[in-house]
């Protein structure tokens, strides 16, 4: 599998996902830099946390407008995976690429804190080394991981399976506002495209792939698509 | 004197005012010291020098109330590369790698604006390690509020964490551990001691000595403001009614542009172009540039016009004072402008040739080709006041005999009563706002240990997880009972926290925060201090490599505690053969090192049950706190130990509650046979233990005695309360209720 991973001005923890990939597939992947509108062809793209451009304006708002995302959003209609992660998530969501919004946590501060997720699906080249119902326990860490979306998006990202991941208590159980660090909708972690090709997740799956170092419960998401991308 | 005669006397500024006595009162030089400037300059200065020469010579930049005892702390070992008087401390870490370190105050812009001054502070020590080559790897702070119910208490806590989690987690390096405590002392006074700990490579360090005649001086970052002007001169005095009016003096931070200045130096600083670099922190540019040129013993020019500037119509004055942060002053090798300057326009900063170095020993400010400021360098440095204020020794208190202490009627009530005071109760509000996972090195985090535990990053495979295990530590009541004892204690305490990890300590940075100087009995704090962290650094083989001072935290002639916050560093070969505090699992053996003579004297105990701050503080044998921990950490390395946990505040049932707490296993343990009464063994806060859980306790009982460390079995790990045999049992539910709703209860209420 050949991973690109975005650098913007701001971006932070594109070392730690970098690493997550070199861990899993033995190779770093390319870290191109956000003004490049034309990197070289990969099997997958990789949008990082971090402060992208300060999060001046709104979180994402800016760095959805680079040049490099213009290029992204091109791949990504063409079927190129990609993965938005944190403020990644944010960003391809500002794109288009992912239908909602991340709002302000409830509670208005930032929150860095292990927490439980319920797969969803394992029907995904992301998450087909995961059970559907699998509980698995990754690190969260923002300010602004609020999922929103209206009604009608709502329910179609239930009726077509595009709920990738949901916040639960430590037994899986799903009830309102337990588990949830941030006070998302429906408890949702992280929303697929209509093809299953974007993904975006507040939590850091890059952040439990070691035993000593937080865990491991986030290497299957690395495992998983390399497998289905190599 | 030899300086170069003044070949360009200044010229004076349109509007610039006349110097009056009371322009150098406003400027914090006391008459004495105007009479040393005259001389120095032979004339009257003009505002910029006057400006210069005040910010030089405060308290904040000057160290002149203190260096005279700080000289007597330890400073060298075989593993320390630089000692006190760079921007940061460096030591040898092995691999060709070094860590670098400080620990630095933003107390008195925390107080007036608690969101930008805590920010700030990390900005800048961030900026005070970076500078020197290396990347952080983590972020510490030590906070002191005043009493919980004081108005204004809520207000700071909220402010200084989300400014530090601000400025730290948008910078992408993790804090990872800390202390909080709240005592009315601090009412109008709070401490903000920030700490970084970086990795660089021992070939790769960077100082501020300028070097180079005629080498350009280069400014890179943000554009100066009209920020922060004075702040050191604001830090260096008492606080009084007014001192609100003083917000203007605070700086504003932007992690974002720190961000890209720490990566495009980090890039820069990867070619071989730079000399010399040094960051603008306290008295901006001028301590900057004055500081390269006199290490360099050099001169240098520099015009202002040059100066990348926020706002219109400023002024030399403005330029040579301002805070304004995320700057820097480099010296780079000749005709490396072109290279340099393409790394920080890619990071989308400002870069400027403002200058270049010059062999006069003068620094002459030019202002669109006027001379506006021309002043001496050498002895602006070797002339500045130095005081030896006059200083007078705390007499040690009377012992307090453990029986005049009543035990509690209620042992639930008592320990229940303890972890939740604001002292002990959990700060999990405050660390979960600080990102302490990226960059996935964390092993263990907060609440996890007693130091944090790092991965070191770029260590040479297939070698080991090396880490670096981090801690800040003072017992403020100790050191106001008895200067000597809590400076020992401070320092003792960091080290057995970097032993109870299984790392071994290496070395520590100081920030001493003090009442005003020119009290004698708060300058005997001062040195009383000193002498007890000098004899547990030197017995200890844990010398200082770094630190700052904080004077005045005074408000209306109400000293602060004596805080000598302690931050220490120690290295483990490999993180797998580190322990954490955590007591995860059932049938432990639990095994008390150390011995117990139940001190109650300015315990918690004392001060929660029966408010009495009395007694002397618990006394610190230094070869027996070596001997212990020595011990504890060959068993930990050794792969013996589950668990362990230094007694410290609270003592063993408080260590036994945390462990319990944090790892949600129970334990029941049973009291030995002593002449120790159980509330004076259980809360007593005698030095040099250590609580271990074990797979064999009498084969560690054993191991103990033979190298001549005291220590029993006290009972085992498991169930779901705590229980002390005919004493208490306790639901480890009931215990985390109190313990982890204190802070947030108190954070969320509205009275």
């Amino acid at each position: 599998m050949k991973a690109a991973v975005l650098v913007f001005p701001g971006s932070n923890r594109e070392g730690d996902v970098a690493q997550a990939i070199e861990l899993v597939t033995g190779r770093r992947p390319q870290m191109v830099w956000h003004g490049d509108g034309n990197f070289e062809k990969v099997d997958l793209i990789v949008v990082p946390g971090g402060f992208a451009y300060g999060d001046y304006l709104r979180c994402g708002a800016m760095a959805a407008q680079s040049p490099v995302m213009a290029e992204v959003k091109k791949r990504a209609a063409l079927g190129v995976p990609v993965l938005g992660i944190c403020n990644g998530f944010q960003i391809v969501t500002e794109a288009g690429l992912l239908p909602g919004t991340l709002m302000r946590n409830s509670h208005l501060k930032f929150v860095c804190a292990d927490v439980h997720l319920r797969v969803e699906t394992s029907q995904s080249l992301f998450t087909n080394r995961y059970q559907a119902g699998q509980i698995i326990k990754v690190p969260v860490a923002h300010a602004e991981g609020n999922y929103f979306a209206d009604a009608d998006t709502m329910k179609r990202l239930e009726d077509r399976g595009q709920i990738a991941f949901r916040y639960c208590g430590p037994d899986g159980s799903i009830v309102d506002g337990r588990g949830n660090p941030n006070g998302s909708s429906s408890n949702i972690a992280g929303v697929f495209n209509d093809t299953k090709t974007v993904l975006g997740l507040m939590p850091h799956p890059e952040n439990a792939v070691e035993p000593m170092f937080g865990g491991t419960d986030g290497k299957a998401l690395f495992e998983g698509m390399v497998e289905a991308l190599s | 004197m030899t300086v170069a005669k003044e070949k360009n006397p200044p010229v004076k500024l349109p509007n610039e005012p006349t110097i009056t006595p009371q322009i150098v009162a406003e400027h914090g030089l006391a008459p004495d010291e105007y009479e040393r400037l005259l001389k120095i300059m032979g004339r009257d200065p003009t505002m910029v020098e006057l400006g210069i020469f005040s910010a030089m010579w405060s308290e904040h930049c000057s160290y002149k109330s203190s260096k005279v005892w700080l000289k007597k702390l330890p400073t060298k070992a075989p593993w320390v590369i630089q000692g006190p008087g760079e921007n940061a401390g460096v030591i040898d870490i092995g691999d060709g790698q070094a860590a670098i370190f400080k620990m630095e105050s933003h107390n008195h812009p925390s107080y007036i604006e608690p969101y930008q001054g805590a920010a700030t502070g990390v900005g800048g020590i961030l900026r005070d390690v970076f500078t020197m080559g290396a990347r952080p790897v983590a972020n510490l702070n030590a906070l002191r509020f005043g009493d919980p119910k004081h108005a204004k208490t809520r207000h700071l806590v909220s402010g200084v964490v989300a400014g530090i989690a601000g400025y730290g987690n948008c910078m992408g390096i993790p804090t990872v551990g800390g202390e909080t405590n709240f005592h009315a002392a601090y009412n109008g006074n709070i401490l903000v001691n920030a700490m970084t700990v970086g990795v660089a490579r021992t070939d790769k360090i960077f100082y501020a000595a300028a070097a180079g005649i005629g080498n350009p001086m280069v400014y890179v970052g943000s554009k100066t403001g009209r920020d922060g002007i004075h702040g050191a001169t604001m830090s260096s005095t008492e606080f009084n009614e007014d001192s609100e009016s003083k917000r203007p003096t605070v700086q504003v931070g932007d992690p974002f542009v720190e961000k890209l200045l720490l990566e495009a130096c980090l890039e820069l600083m990867a070619t071989d172009a730079i000399i010399a670099i040094q960051d603008m922190g306290a008295a901006g540019l001028t301590s900057s540039s004055f500081e390269m040129a006199a290490k360099g013993g050099l001169g240098l020019v520099m015009e202002l016009d040059k100066v990348p500037m926020r706002e219109t119509g400023m002024n030399p004055y403005e330029l040579m004072l301002s805070e304004s942060q995320e700057r820097m002053l480099i010296v780079l090798k000749p005709g490396r402008e072109d290279q340099a300057r393409a790394i920080f326009e890619k990071w989308e900063l400002d870069f400027a040739v403002i200058g270049h170095l010059t062999d006069t020993e003068r620094m002459v400010l030019t202002w669109h080709g006027d001379v506006v400021g021309n002043i001496p360098i050498p002895p602006l440095v070797t002339e500045a006041p130095m005081y030896e204020r006059p200083w007078t020794l705390t007499p040690l208190p009377p012992e307090l005999d453990a029986s005049k202490v009543p035990a509690p009627t209620d042992w639930k009530a008592s320990l229940l009563t303890l972890m939740s005071c604001p002292d002990l109760a959990s700060k999990a509000w405050i660390w979960h706002q600080y990102d302490h996972l990226i960059m996935g090195n964390t092993a263990i985090r907060p609440q996890g240990g007693d130091a944090a535990l790092v991965r070191v990053p770029g260590a040479p495979k297939p070698a080991s997880h090396k880490g670096l295990a981090m801690t800040s530590d003072c017992t403020p009541r100790y050191v106001q009972a008895h200067p000597e004892t809590g400076g020992r204690q401070a320092v003792a305490e960091a080290w057995r926290n970097i032993t109870a990890v299984g790392a071994r300590p290496l070395a520590v940075t100081d920030n001493m925060n003090f009442g005003n100087p020119q009290k004698p009995e708060i300058m005997g704090q001062f040195a009383g201090a000193i002498m007890g962290m000098a004899e547990a650094c030197t017995a200890l083989d844990f010398p200082v490599v770094s630190g700052n001072v904080s004077l005045y935290n005074e408000t209306e002639g109400r000293p602060i505690l004596p805080t000598p916050t302690i931050g220490a560093v120690g290295v483990i070969d490999d993180i797998a053969t580190s322990a954490g505090s955590r007591l995860v699992q059932s049938g432990l053996a639990l095994v008390l090192i150390g011995d117990t003579r139940g001190w109650l004297g300015q315990s918690i105990y004392l001060r929660e049950m029966h408010g009495r701050e009395e007694g002397a503080p618990p006394p610190v044998d230094l070869a027996v706190e070596r001997r212990n921990g020595d011990f504890v950490r060959g068993e930990i390395v050794g792969r013996r130990v589950h668990a362990c946990h230094d007694l410290s505040d609270g003592g063993l049932l408080v260590a036994l509650a945390e462990m319990c707490l944090s790892g949600d296993t129970g334990a029941c343990i049973k009291l030995p046979a002593s002449d120790v009464a159980p509330h004076a063994y259980l809360y007593g806060e005698d030095q040099a233990r250590y609580l271990i859980a074990t797979d064999d306790g009498p084969a560690l009982v054993a191991a103990a005695r033979h190298a001549g460390v005291p220590a029993v079995l006290l009972g085992y790990s498991g169930g779901p309360d705590i229980t002390v045999d005919g004493l208490l049992t306790l639901p480890l539910q009931e215990l985390r209720d109190a313990h982890e709703n204190w802070l947030p209860g108190y954070m969320n209420s509205t009275a």
